[in-house]
């Protein structure tokens, strides 16, 4: 909503504040003005000239000199190389070290262009005439303006008087975000009475006379609502022997400054009273109504409609039309039809005003795909009281700029009055939930500028139906804290009852997942939820896989953005290509983020959130150097137990030999292995890269931070090495397990130090070398102890088909 | 053999004092204290002497080795002394020459942002708490006293799953979810990923993240809302911001407002960062609309509470100068370094 500063004015006519003071004030008041630009801002020293004089320049065809009456008694000289001057004619003429806001191709210049008296071709020149455009407007708003001209004035303006005043440019255009609520301030009187309140002043709305000659309206058109669920009020009036002609400079200039263009008296007069009151109009052409019969409708199914504008528009049974006696002329609130408009030649017309139920305006639009000024207001829900007063208002216009002869009487289908609204005048309650010590007369004292009045004897406030925001004793509360302000609001902290502020577990979960990942050199990434059904393929999924199946979003930005991943690879993938591709080296990330499982498909209830903590490389570190920080993370969240490794997982977006599902305590936690190199060549990567990604929901279920201290242990360990020799199918897990069972509970650690296969071992085989430490908690191991754990230890690994080459 | 053993000493100490480092000392000592040693075989030929006589002579062979000895000892820590400081010296190095990095990885802004922001509410006896990121359209709208068909729906141009299906468009059905509860008082916030269908571009995401704080209790006022609000702002931007509160509107509170801190570039004065008015937005709030609580079942006679909201990626992007939001969700490692 954008309102100019004069209108305002006009209707709070004490209003004395500078632009920036308005702007604060209204902004704290809860009218927010999001900016403001004075028309004039880039302008200075331009008064009315008037040529007396025009003379060829001597030395240029293109040229011509012109002496301009300035009003100080003597003339200046002026050359210019318009050509639609005449003697006589009144311009605007920017003097000497003066300013215009731009060129005459429309080009604006911030700060202005400064113009100084000098030659042309020779000859002296003390200003500059200017056209519409170098005074920072447009054709578009000023439609009197030549095309390629300098802007002569066709009204009588003094000669040597300000000519910015004269074209309604001393003026400033304020930029408001109206909330949704506040459906009455999207006019200048919802704002002007906002003002009023605001500074305390009297407001001023236009008194609107009575309107129409001895006849009635009735005699001209009769109107029907059938859908009166669709149309609260149906207010319409006729107007005949219309005079189409321009509006007067004064409405062109107002509308000019709101940024709406003038286009003829009657246009003017309803966009006037659209701004002025917040009311949409529609003009019908009277004569293109067949059996002078209006009826408001549903439109039939498939039914189809020529707008004004010649499109065609499909609708359905929800669309509300206006229809004469034989055909649809409109769609109601949002435009009008080609059949019934208001062309040259029109004689006689029906002028409409009504209220229509916004949401199935805003839902129609939609249907249609089709949204105007007059839609986008309607959709908010209009006040029906507020049509008949427009009406009126725009009558009275068209009566004033004798644009044509108002019909007596109205026709105004309002089967159920909108009534004022009343809310109990609590204070205390008001104080109580404000923390404020306002008086019960304050309060009444803020109330009545905005129309909001008392009645002492039910002790109720009475609330005018164009406040419909205003419903209970919060909404009240709301408007004592706004002309009390906010500012003047004391500050306290919530008493009341202690309570103790925390993470979740879960969260301190995450952020330990968080502390060992950068530790580890792992940077955090953060990346979409949503992504393309085709990541499936990139991924390598198989068709029937289960990750296919996700939740779809039915109006997605595009393909991309289309699905709820179910698995959080690409987003991974997709940032550590962004770093391959930008040649970062040895890139680490990782990232905390949900995939979504819908429990069935479609979805008919919410899908399972669960958090995945992925780890992604490439560069610098193996497979083992990522299995290291997953391990490291299980210790620090209190998972003690080893966890194991199953190998054949099958994951297609894995390399087949090098990845392993994860398990722990037998819950399958996460997997993790080296990107299949196909898939990271779908990514563009060609280094070797490595992830991880786990379930947080199972490592939730299985971490823990109660620690229980061990002892240090006082007695000496011995060690054993042994080295071996083994097939490359018995794992070092297998191997590994091994010690755990056969160990026996001296057995403290065991640790692989050496690994080998090459020539002097067969092939298929490898040899590996391990260092057993022993430890007695409560004594000195002696050798036998050593010896029969040793014996089980290389018996089952004998068994296992390993060949041991010599213990120590 | 009084004369020997005095020349012995004499040349021992001339000896001592000659040597110019450890290993000539211990060359020094074995000579005269060794096995073979001049004093050890002075010390051999006592079995010569009168039986009288050698106790006499034992004890000045002893005064003697015992002073040798301290002089040895005393060379000893002296040229020790020297061979440190040698050693020492040679050992500078430059102490300039770059780190060896243990590239430690880095938070992303956001997460940085949320911690403090979390802090300063656990400090405050706030839970931190979550809801779904694909919610129901009843917690994400009605709820908040947002019905079908209301305009606001469109405002937050809201992902569909299905009709009663949504991905939230803000944080606050956490608000909602956790009144169901019925345990009372709350303090929470709720931070969390949330969804509109905006374009991506330098100031929008698809995807990005609110922080949801809600207080529920008896006689809570506006006057504790702009308190714990001052509070938290002075925390996370320095105890000179100021914080401007403006009537807003949102359908979940009421009365509502919006809030300003002064700009944190230029302290008030008004620059191109606050576009010159000297405030920066940061958050949305207001008092729990009746409606919501009666909704979630709590009678609006005894308790009342405030609410706010505020997005996460504005003010990681405020704090840290970050000027294209794109960067947030690129995961450039030259970016996320940053932090």
């Amino acid at each position: 909503m954008n309102t100019s500063f004069e209108w305002i004015k006009a209707m709070v006519p004490d209003l004395d504040v500078t632009e920036q003071e308005y702007m604060d004030a209204m902004t704290l008041s809860g009218t927010k003005v999001e900016g403001y630009r004075r028309l004039d801002a880039d302008l200075d020293r331009i008064v009315v000239g008037e040529i007396v004089e025009i003379k060829p320049h001597p030395d240029a065809d293109k040229l011509v000199v012109c002496q301009v009456d300035i009003g100080t008694g003597e003339n200046i000289q002026i050359v210019t190389g318009a050509t639609n001057l005449s003697k006589g004619d009144k311009a605007p003429v920017v003097l000497d070290g003066g300013r215009v806001a731009g060129g005459h191709d429309g080009s604006l210049t911030p700060g202005g262009v400064k113009i100084k008296k000098g030659k042309l071709r020779g000859v002296a020149s003390a200003g500059m005439l200017c056209s519409i455009e170098e005074l920072g407007a447009s054709r578009d708003l000023y439609p009197e303006a030549p095309e390629n001209g300098i802007y002569i004035f066709k009204e009588d303006v003094a000669t040597g008087s300000d000519a910015l005043s004269a074209l309604g440019l001393r003026d400033a255009v304020f930029e408001y975000e109206v909330t949704s609520n506040r459906v009455d301030c999207f006019s200048v009187i919802g704002i002007a009475r906002e003002a009023a309140a605001t500074f305390q002043k009297e407001l001023h709305t236009p008194v609107v006379t009575e309107t129409g000659n001895a006849e009635h309206v009735q005699d001209y058109v009769k109107v029907t609502v059938k859908d009166t669920d669709l149309c609260a009020r149906y207010v319409a009036r006729a107007v005949k022997n219309i005079r189409l002609a321009p509006s007067p400079k004064w409405m062109q200039r107002r509308l000019a400054a709101q940024g709406i263009r003038p286009i003829n008296n009657l246009v003017d007069i309803t966009n006037y009273v659209m701004e002025e009151y917040g009311q949409p109009m529609h003009a019908y052409d009277l004569d293109t109504i067949a059996g002078k019969e209006i009826v408001v409708k549903r439109a039939s199914k498939d039914e189809t409609f020529v707008t004004l504008d010649g499109q065609e528009r499909k609708l359905d049974e929800s669309v509300l039309m206006i229809c004469d006696a034989k055909k649809p002329v409109g769609i109601a609130g949002i435009m009008g039809g080609e059949n019934s408009m208001i062309t040259e030649g029109v004689q006689t017309m029906l002028l409409e005003a009504a209220c229509f139920d916004g949401t199935n305006i805003r839902l129609s639009g939609k249907k249609i795909g089709l949204r105007t000024d007059a839609s986008a207001i309607f959709e908010k829900g209009l006040d029906p009281n507020n049509a008949m007063e427009a009406m009126n208002r725009a009558c009275q216009l068209i009566e004033e700029l004798g644009a044509g002869e108002v019909v007596g009487g109205a026709i105004d289908v309002y089967p159920v009055k909108k009534e004022a609204g009343r809310i109990p005048f609590e204070p205390e309650r008001y104080n109580r939930l404000l923390g404020t010590d306002i008086t019960k007369e304050e309060m009444l004292s803020y109330f009545a500028p905005l129309s909001l009045s008392y009645d002492e004897a039910s002790n109720e406030i009475i609330v005018p139906s164009f406040r419909q925001d205003l419903v209970c004793g919060a909404d009240l509360a709301e408007e004592v804290a706004r002309f009390f302000g906010y500012d003047n609001i004391p500050t306290t902290l919530p008493t009341g009852e202690a309570t103790t502020g925390k993470l979740s577990f879960k969260l301190r979960i995450e952020q330990m997942a968080r502390d060992v990942a950068e530790f580890c050199g792992f940077s955090q990434g953060m990346c979409y939820s949503f992504e393309s059904p085709k990541v499936f393929d990139r991924l390598r999924l198989p068709a029937d896989s289960k990750l296919r199946e996700a939740v779809t979003i039915c109006n997605p930005l595009g393909e991309d953005f289309s699905i709820m991943r179910t698995i959080p690879l690409h987003g991974m993938l997709t940032s550590l290509a962004t770093n391959y591709n930008r040649r970062n080296k040895d890139v680490r990330l990782y990232e905390l983020g949900n995939i979504y499982l819908p429990k069935q498909v479609p979805v008919t209830e919410l899908p399972e959130e669960r958090m995945q903590f992925t780890l992604g490389m490439y560069g610098e570190g193996d497979f083992y150097t990522l299995k290291g920080v997953v391990e490291e993370f299980f210790r620090k969240v209190g998972m003690q137990k080893k966890p194991l490794y199953e190998p054949d997982a099958d994951r297609p977006y894995l390399h087949p030999g090098r990845q392993a599902d994860i398990f722990y305590q037998g819950a399958a936690i996460g997997y993790i292995g080296e990107v299949h190199p196909t898939v990271a060549g779908h990514y563009g990567i060609k280094d070797r890269v490595y992830v991880a990604v786990l379930d947080m929901q199972e490592v939730v279920a299985h971490a823990g931070f109660d620690r229980k201290y061990q002892g240090i242990a006082r007695f000496p360990a011995s060690t054993r090495d042994i080295s071996m020799v083994a097939p490359k199918t018995a794992l070092a897990g297998e191997i590994e397990r091994v010690f755990e069972e056969k160990g026996g509970p001296y057995l403290e650690s065991y640790a692989l130090f050496d690994i080998y296969e090459g020539k002097q071992i067969q092939s298929g085989f490898r040899s590996l070398a391990y260092s057993l430490v022993f430890r007695g908690k409560e004594k000195n191991l002696e050798e036998a102890d050593l010896t029969k754990a040793m014996e089980r230890i290389l018996k089952a690994l004998e068994e296992m088909g390993i060949e041991l080459r010599k213990s120590s | 053999m009084k004369e020997k053993l005095q020349k012995i000493k004499e040349e021992a100490v001339r000896n001592i004092e000659a040597s110019a480092d450890l290993s000539r000392l211990n060359d020094v000592r074995v000579a005269i204290l060794g096995k073979k040693g001049e004093l050890t075989a002075v010390l051999k030929s006592m079995k010569d002497l009168l039986p009288e006589e050698r106790p006499a002579f034992g004890q000045l062979v002893n005064d003697i080795r015992a002073d040798i000895e301290r002089k040895l000892e005393e060379a000893k820590a002296a040229l020790e002394e020297k061979e440190l400081m040698l050693r020492l010296e040679q050992e500078v190095i430059d102490v300039t020459l770059p780190a060896k990095s243990n590239r430690i990885g880095h938070r992303h802004p956001n997460t940085i942002a949320l911690e403090e922001v979390e802090r300063i509410f656990i400090g405050m006896g706030y839970e931190v708490v979550e809801g779904p990121e694909v919610e129901l359209d009843y917690y994400n709208f009605e709820a908040l006293n947002i019905p079908a068909n209301h305009p606001a729906k469109d405002e937050q141009d809201t992902f569909y799953v299905n009709e009663e299906i949504v991905l939230r468009t803000q944080t606050s059905p956490v608000q909602v979810r956790q009144m169901e509860k019925g345990k009372l008082p709350i303090r929470m916030i709720a931070p969390g990923r949330v969804f509109r269908s905006d374009e991506v571009d330098a100031t929008h995401s698809p995807s990005f993240h609110q922080i949801e704080g809600l207080v529920i209790d008896r006689h809570i006022t506006f006057a504790d809302l702009k308190g714990t609000l001052e509070a938290f702002a002075r925390e996370l931007f320095g105890e000179e911001t100021n914080v401007k509160f403006r009537p807003h509107h949102f359908p979940f509170t009421e009365p509502s407002a919006e809030v300003d801190v002064t700009c944190f570039k230029c302290g008030g004065k008004g620059c191109r960062f606050c576009k010159g008015s000297g405030w920066i937005e940061i958050l949305g709030c207001g008092m729990v609309h009746p409606r919501v609580l009666r909704m979630s079942g709590i009678d609006p006679e005894e308790y009342s509470g405030f609410a706010f909201g505020m997005g996460l990626e504005r003010i990681a992007l405020l704090k840290y100068e970050i000027d294209d939001m794109r960067l947030l969700y690129e995961n450039d490692e030259r970016f996320l370094r940053q932090f």
